[in-house]
């Protein structure tokens, strides 16, 4: 097939419509606008719906109204405007309404930079919202993985009725890069019976609601929704693993720098040194079984995380899953500084002495 | 024997939760038959709010969609945007609208959407106990102000429909009550034109209830509406407060 040279968050947009996006709802942050700008062009011409939203919120809740009416709605935004959209990704979760959220992520804590950083794991993993919930976290690491998941995000969010969201760093979202259109395979979805789209007909009326008054139906909502996210996690999780069969040292990473951990490996390769590259493509559901089995060979002898993060965010799932079996340490930086592939192979080299 | 009055089909059979002698009820029954005579109940999607109408998708027989805190103007441009020929319509209090959804309303009027806010001004926080509103009024007593509003504390009580009105978005903005039988007939008139005037597209209607919370206010239903009459309206007048666009055929 063809390759044509599309900037990552365009490359979003054009992905969402021809995954038949119905509508899209956005508010401008850098570095991220290049999604609404491309939307409001692209859009309505393919016959859907933009609306520039007057915040992040409204963004978020216009979401929730459009596809609780049953439409596959969009929003994205970058780190600040997704903490704002915290409240109504808990109620979509807790009404189970599908959706597709993009964080193009900055540097922060607060307006921070506009730089690329991977500072919202928690909150992306952990739920930045109020409530027991989890969003489905897809984390590309090169613009045409995202390309991909932007199209199957529509799809996952349908089949378990639940958000679904891509996580990239404004590294991802700014660059160019060529990318193929894919087919991508298109899942036997149920009928969106429960939707709020007026009755037409139907002989009972449909609520779109997150609000369960008595205790023991709220428990046991909340019950129905950790049997799906079971699922989810049973049906879902997605990881990459590379050269970690006979690794001594294995470097977890997700993103951008999963990508700079690709050359990092490729030098130490020729040094001489064993290491290999474990990388979350799902950051909720994260492959925790999948780490614990790599922690348990005996080849391998330390973990070493590395984020555009400046303590470690992911570094605590890596740790829950690892359990202390294997020496687990970090290399990463914030606010917009990659951590570069000599960092990387001399951090390998001072953790693989350390347990030698 | 002939029917002389029953229960509106938009109506579902639940039984309402609000208080005696609380206005909620009464509109609801207004914006319920006036989407049946308009034929609009079976293409109608309502947006609920936080408040006291929490549970008004028990209520409403049509499809509904419970809203965050305030945020049910955005929500229901989500729902009208993607179905722009069915009658789609927010029921909010004065917290939910005129305090934490301000942004949400405003801007909905401001780009036009052709929707219907039925807003329910009853000068209190209903649900959550009786707390101070924007809509409070100077001197009326609150749980977080005990000894009276004061402008000095909390500023002056906003008009909403007066604020609305400014907007060119807004088309339609009336302020009826719901405590006799004359002024129950003007409500329901104003809330049917509204909802003429939406599905007419012409732009954003609103429509302000003064509603009592005997509960909240401390009073007997029928103090209730003598203090709404005395005190309400001399400060929120009733009436067309803004009618333009195409005339309804
Ligand atoms: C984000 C958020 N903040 C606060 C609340 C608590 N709360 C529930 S109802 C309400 C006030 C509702 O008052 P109003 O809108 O006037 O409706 P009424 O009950 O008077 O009809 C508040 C503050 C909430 N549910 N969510
Ligand atoms: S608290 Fe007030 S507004 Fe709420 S139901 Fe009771 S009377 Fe009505
Ligand atoms: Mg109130």
């Amino acid at each position: 097939m063809e390759k044509e040279l599309w900037k990552g968050n365009e490359a979003i947009a054009e992905a969402a419509i021809r995954a038949g996006c119905n509508c899209f709802f956005g508010y401008p942050i850098t570095p991220q606008s290049e999604v609404p700008e491309y939307m409001s062009v692209h859009l309505p011409q393919a016959g859907g719906v933009f609306v520039q939203s007057e915040s992040e919120i409204a963004a978020i809740n216009m979401v929730y109204g459009a596809a609780g009416a049953g439409m596959r709605a969009m929003t994205s935004s970058s780190s600040p405007g997704i903490s704002l959209k915290q409240e109504g990704i808990s109620y979509l979760a807790g009404a189970e309404v599908p959706c597709v959220i993009v964080n193009c992520m900055r540097g922060g804590p607060g307006l921070g930079t506009i730089q690329p950083s991977q500072g919202d794991y928690f909150q992306a993993t952990r739920g930045g919202g109020n409530g027991d919930y989890r969003t489905v976290v897809l984390a590309p690491s090169n613009v045409q993985e995202t390309v991909d998941f932007v199209q199957e995000a529509f799809d996952i969010a349908d089949q378990y009725r639940n958000p679904v969201m891509i996580v990239c760093d404004g590294l991802i979202g700014q660059m160019m890069e060529p990318i193929e259109w894919r087919p991508v395979p298109r899942r036997d979805l149920p009928p969106k019976d429960w939707a709020a789209s007026g009755r037409k007909g139907r002989d009972h009326h449909n609520v779109i609601n997150s609000l369960y008054m008595a205790p023991e139906d709220c428990d046991r909502h909340n019950q129905h929704l950790e049997e799906k996210y079971a699922a989810i996690a049973e049906n879902e999780t997605r990881w990459e693993e590379v050269d970690c069969r006979d690794a001594d040292v294995i470097i977890t990473a997700y993103g951008t720098p999963a990508r700079i951990a690709l050359t990092a490996l490729e030098t130490l390769q020729a040094e001489g040194v064993k290491a290999g590259l474990f990388r979350p493509i799902t950051l909720w559901p994260f492959p925790q079984e999948a780490l614990r089995r790599l922690a348990e060979r005996p080849n391998v002898k330390a973990f070493l995380d590395v984020e555009m993060s400046s303590s470690g965010q992911m570094l605590d799932d890596v740790r829950l899953a690892v359990e202390g079996r294997r020496p687990v340490r970090y290399l990463g930086h914030a606010g917009g500084v990659m951590p570069t592939v000599e960092e990387m192979t001399a951090s390998v080299k001072a953790v693989l002495k350390e347990v030698q | 024997m002939a029917i002389v009055y029953q229960k509106s089909p938009g109506l579902t059979d639940a039984e309402l939760h609000y208080c005696p002698g609380c206005n909620h009820g009464i509109i609801h029954k207004l914006v319920a038959e006036s989407l049946v005579e308009l034929g609009l109940l079976d293409e109608a999607i309502g947006v609920c709010p936080v408040g006291c109408a929490v549970f008004a998708y028990n209520y409403f027989s049509c499809d509904m969609l419970e809203a965050a805190h305030g945020r049910a103007p955005a929500v229901a441009t989500g729902v009208k945007r993607t179905h722009p020929t069915q009658a789609v319509f927010t029921y909010q209090g004065d917290g939910d609208l005129a305090s934490i959804g301000m942004a949400e309303i405003v801007h909905a009027a401001m780009r036009g959407e052709k929707i219907t806010t039925i807003f329910i001004n009853n000068a209190i926080y209903g649900m959550t106990g009786g707390q101070m509103a924007p809509t409070t009024l100077i001197g009326q007593k609150a749980t977080t102000c005990q000894s009276g509003r004061t402008a000095e504390q909390a500023g002056m009580p906003i008009r909403m429909a007066e604020m609305l009105s400014t907007l060119d978005g807004c088309v339609y903005a009336e302020r009826v009550c719901v405590t006799d039988i004359p002024n129950i007939t003007k409500a329901k008139r104003a809330i049917k034109k509204a909802f003429e005037k939406q599905m007419n597209r012409e732009g954003f209607t609103f429509v302000e209830v003064l509603s009592t919370c005997p509960t909240n206010w401390g009073m007997t239903p029928l103090q209730a509406i003598d203090w709404l009459k005395t005190r309400m309206i001399p400060y929120y007048p009733l009436g067309v407060i803004k009618d333009t666009g195409a005339e309804v055929k």
